[in-house]
């Protein structure tokens, strides 16, 4: 059994003799969009994951769910989190196709491209990753590509490296239209440190200003 | 409705003219299941002795035991009593002085109970210093179970599990204890009754843990097991082998193994863990913990 | 007003235990449920409770039944690992009838498993774990509102029927974020002391609905706790066989002859199903979304959501069994609950079990993979 979606169709098809196929057309799918980050732990893609989702929940009053999957290391392993936005009630949590893929490391890379839904987004920091070993998927699938140097930024204009994640951000409020910058501005002052406000918001608008 | 099937007809006036302190106890479970000649008797005199001597109010007690003979005292006297899980008294005691700290809360152990299965309770509840006194009757044997080693079952004595005499190596409780933080110790032995009430009313005036060790005889097992048969036999090798603390410092190591070293080897001031943690509420609501807070939260 | 927050699982269930009026909370660290530890760490001081990390999960457990006993809404929150070694003494619990909360925020097991990722190994050890004959109360929340709302049902399920209640939840709700609406006043259940002088007290008489007032230590009532047989007044009987058989009946009978109060299900378009889809904690999101592509299809499917695991809700998994050709127990697990339920509904329907062992959550279209097979 194998099964392709278009929009808000899922169809599933089998070979039953040569030639002959069965096909089951489910209609409706829900228009859940799904965003998915994946980088190192200690880069903050959580938080990042954390402030779109309440950026879309309490401040824009939409549906949202965030999830996120980390192994046993404290530091430096592999992070991933996964942020569903809707109109709509979200029953299954988690992202099965995701819409939009946020790459902040090379393992990240090899390990989430495949799931990008057809002619869906990919977001990378282009000093982290080596984007060349995925050209042909990228040509096939008709992936939309933006390299956004959000470490970079974070370290020579912000001057702090940690806020890269937000700078991020600032990026996908852009490029999506997901959250609103209200929201997302809102949800950043509710989420980062006392006293860091500032500098994350400037961090928010260089990633926002960046495209 | 209220059967009893482990009482016996006893009459109990003799007793009541005889024992000062039989006022104490739940007189409905009356005989008690300790064997003749055990020293769980003794223990409990010199601990009633201790308690009014102390000046502390009966009705304010709490007692707490695991699983063993030195358990199930707090079952015979009229207070509330918590009888719990083998080796888990501590951790019971702790939860009971922590959710109430107005409470005045005894545990009741034996050398199995505390110092085997509640070992990592025995060190941690010392290491905060939680205000309770901790009466560990050690008879060096399993006494419930029929007579198995202990972790203080000195190295050769028999036991049904070491019939060829135990290989371990016993545990030295108050040494255990103090090097894990208890504020007061002392070990006495049942031929030692003054002196050991005297130590348990020092131990629950400190305000700390409190570790107060009794060596006591099983003639049922112990003894039996050990060529020596009756009570008498028993605490005359405890009034034998016991030397204070002060006549150490005269013995070598080697001959120090055969003794029992009485005394009080601790009595200081450290801050208590309940007390920290009243501050720490008072710091952070302005009030101490809530007392019975189920009832009308 | 409501509040609204945008919430981990775990914190929503530490709310849920503040709300509730839990002020003693004794743990030990175990992912994934470590953030409840960490919320009660902080807050528990602010409102005049106490917190306490034990040494083990051994005296965790013992401290918050004697803090119970002191008076005080207890609870605790471990995983597998730490929810094995809480055996013991949940079933001191049981018998001597300590109202209390344990979170088991259920991980990849067997041992220490898969301590990231979720799983729902546990159902069976939350069921017969401790030894001997005892009916739990166990609760599993799908979503993260529900672990703040069953945390407060099960203090007041804990209180009313005086025993340990089981919130079985699993690493997806409690690492997971959602929106979380914080009611401005939540129901609680408070203790009920007793109305008789202490001299006419029967603590553990044998009432005709199996629960009594519960005094505090320190009330004078004297009280003897043990987890021996014991007789209404408390004293350890242990050779009486009518003792014994008096005292167990009772606190089985006491949960069992108020299942209907206790009993949570919730069910959807099982009306007119074919098949009907059956689960509990966070695979309910995933047969809730298999349900939507399938009813949008024209596959007449339905499903239930098993809100109290235990008491098992024998009665409406019949009902349901009786009106649709089959049912699919969706588990995260390699079939628990599901030899439950194939044995009270096997006679009216067929019934399957989807497992997923792993780590992650039961996909939709797998889920409708395996039902298309069953057309």
């Amino acid at each position: 059994m194998a099964e392709i979606q278009l929009g808000n169709l899922l169809i599933y098809y089998k070979e039953i003799i040569n030639g002959y196929y069965l096909f089951h057309i489910f209609i409706g799918v829900d228009m859940i969009k799904e965003i998915k980050i994946g980088g190192f732990g200690g880069q903050g893609v959580i938080l990042s994951g954390v402030i779109i989702g309440k950026a879309a929940t309490l401040f824009d009053k939409k549906n949202s769910v965030q999830t996120q999957s980390y192994g046993p290391e404290a530091r430096g392993g592999a992070s991933k989190t996964e942020i569903l936005i809707s109109d709509e009630e979200i029953r299954y949590p988690k992202a099965q196709n995701p819409d939009i893929l946020i790459i902040m490391s090379h393992e990240a890379l090899l390990k989430y491209h495949a799931d990008l839904k057809e002619e869906g987004i990919l977001i990378i920091d282009p000093d982290l990753v080596h984007l060349d070993v995925i050209s042909d998927f990228i040509s096939e699938h008709k992936i939309d590509v933006y390299e956004a140097n959000v470490t970079k930024i974070a370290t020579e204009e912000i001057g702090m490296k940690i806020v890269a994640n937000i700078v991020m951000v600032g990026v996908v409020t852009k490029i999506t239209k997901l959250i609103s910058v209200d929201a997302a501005k809102k949800a950043i002052i509710d989420s980062v440190p006392k006293g860091s406000e500032n500098k994350n918001i400037s961090a928010f608008e260089s990633g926002y200003n960046l495209f | 409705m209220v059967e009893d099937n482990e009482s016996t007809e006893t009459d109990f006036i003799t007793y009541e003219e005889k024992n000062p302190y039989i006022k104490y106890f739940r007189k409905d479970r009356l005989p008690t299941i300790f064997c003749s000649g055990c020293g769980i008797g003794i223990t409990i005199n010199s601990f009633l002795k201790g308690f009014e001597s102390s000046g502390m109010d009966f009705n304010n007690l709490s007692l707490v035991s695991g699983i063993g003979c030195s358990s199930r005292i707090p079952g015979y006297l009229n207070c509330d009593s918590l009888h719990t899980s083998h080796g888990r008294a501590l951790s019971f005691a702790t939860g009971l002085k922590v959710g109430n700290p107005d409470l005045d809360v005894v545990v009741f152990t034996g050398d199995g109970d505390a110092a085997a299965i509640g070992g990592n309770h025995l060190i941690h509840a010392a290491r905060r210093n939680i205000n309770l006194t901790v009466i560990c009757i050690n008879n060096n044997i399993y006494g419930m179970t029929g007579g198995q080693i202990s972790p203080t079952s000195p190295e050769g004595s028999l036991a049904t599990t070491a019939p060829y005499g135990s290989i371990d190596t016993p545990f030295n409780l108050i040494d255990l204890v103090t090097a894990a933080g208890a504020t007061f110790t002392g070990r006495w032995t049942t031929a030692h009754p003054l002196q050991l009430s005297n130590s348990i009313k020092n131990g629950l005036l400190n305000n700390g843990f409190s570790f107060i060790e009794v060596v006591s005889q099983c003639p049922t097992y112990y003894g039996r097991k050990n060529k020596l048969k009756t009570p008498v036999s028993m605490i005359k090798m405890f009034k034998e082998s016991s030397i204070n603390k002060r006549k150490v410092g005269t013995l070598s190591e080697k001959e120090l193994l055969s003794k029992i070293v009485i005394g009080e080897f601790v009595n200081k001031k450290r801050e208590e863990f309940s007390n920290k943690l009243e501050n720490l509420s008072h710091k952070e609501s302005g009030r101490n913990t809530i007392r019975k807070s189920a009832y009308i939260l | 007003m409501t509040k609204e927050l945008f919430i981990q699982g775990n914190e929503a269930c530490a709310r849920g235990a503040i709300e509730a009026g839990c002020r003693f909370f004794g743990g030990y660290p175990i992912t994934p449920s470590t953030e409840i530890a960490e919320y009660l760490s902080t807050t528990l001081p602010e409102v005049s409770g106490s917190f306490i990390q034990m040494e083990d999960e051994l005296s965790a457990i013992g401290a918050v039944i004697a803090a119970s006993w002191s008076g005080v809404k207890s609870m605790t929150a471990t995983s597998g690992p730490g929810f094995s070694l809480m055996q013991e003494n949940i079933g001191f619990a049981m018998m001597s009838e300590t109202p209390l909360v344990v979170v088991d925020v259920q991980r990849g097991s067997p041992s220490t498993g898969q301590p990231t990722m979720s799983g729902q190994g546990d159902m069976m050890q939350a069921r017969w774990g401790s030894h001997g004959d005892y009916e739990p109360i166990a609760i599993s929340p799908s979503s993260v509102q529900e672990f703040f709302d069953f945390t407060v049902l099960g203090f007041n399920l804990a209180e009313k029927y005086r025993v340990p209640v089981i919130i079985l939840a699993d690493e997806v709700i409690g690492h997971m974020r959602e929106k979380v609406r914080l009611p401005d006043n939540v129901e609680t259940f408070k203790r009920i002391m007793p109305k008789e002088d202490p001299k006419d007290f029967l603590p553990f008489k044998n009432v005709r609905n199996g629960t009594n007032p519960m005094p505090a230590f320190g009330d004078g009532y004297n009280i003897h706790v043990t987890g021996l047989t014991h007789n209404e007044l408390g004293y350890p009987i242990t050779i009486n066989p009518k003792v014994h058989s008096n005292l167990v009946r009772r606190l089985v009978n006491k949960i069992l002859k108020n299942r209907k109060d206790i009993v949570s299900c919730d069910f959807k378009y099982c009306d007119d199903a074919d098949i009907v889809l059956i689960s509990y904690g966070s695979p309910v999101r995933s047969i809730m979304e298999t349900v939507k592509i399938g009813r949008s299809s024209g596959i007449k499917l339905g499903y239930l959501k098993i809100n109290t695991p235990y008491p098992f809700p024998e009665d409406e998994v019949v009902k349901i069994a009786k009106n649709v050709n089959d049912l699919m127990v969706v588990e995260m697990n390699l079939g628990q609950m599901f030899h439950e339920i194939e044995r009270v509904a096997s006679s009216n329907a067929g019934v399957h079990l989807f497992s997923e062992i792993g780590g992650t959550l039961p996909k939709p279209n797998d889920i409708l993979d395996r039902i298309l097979e069953l057309l």
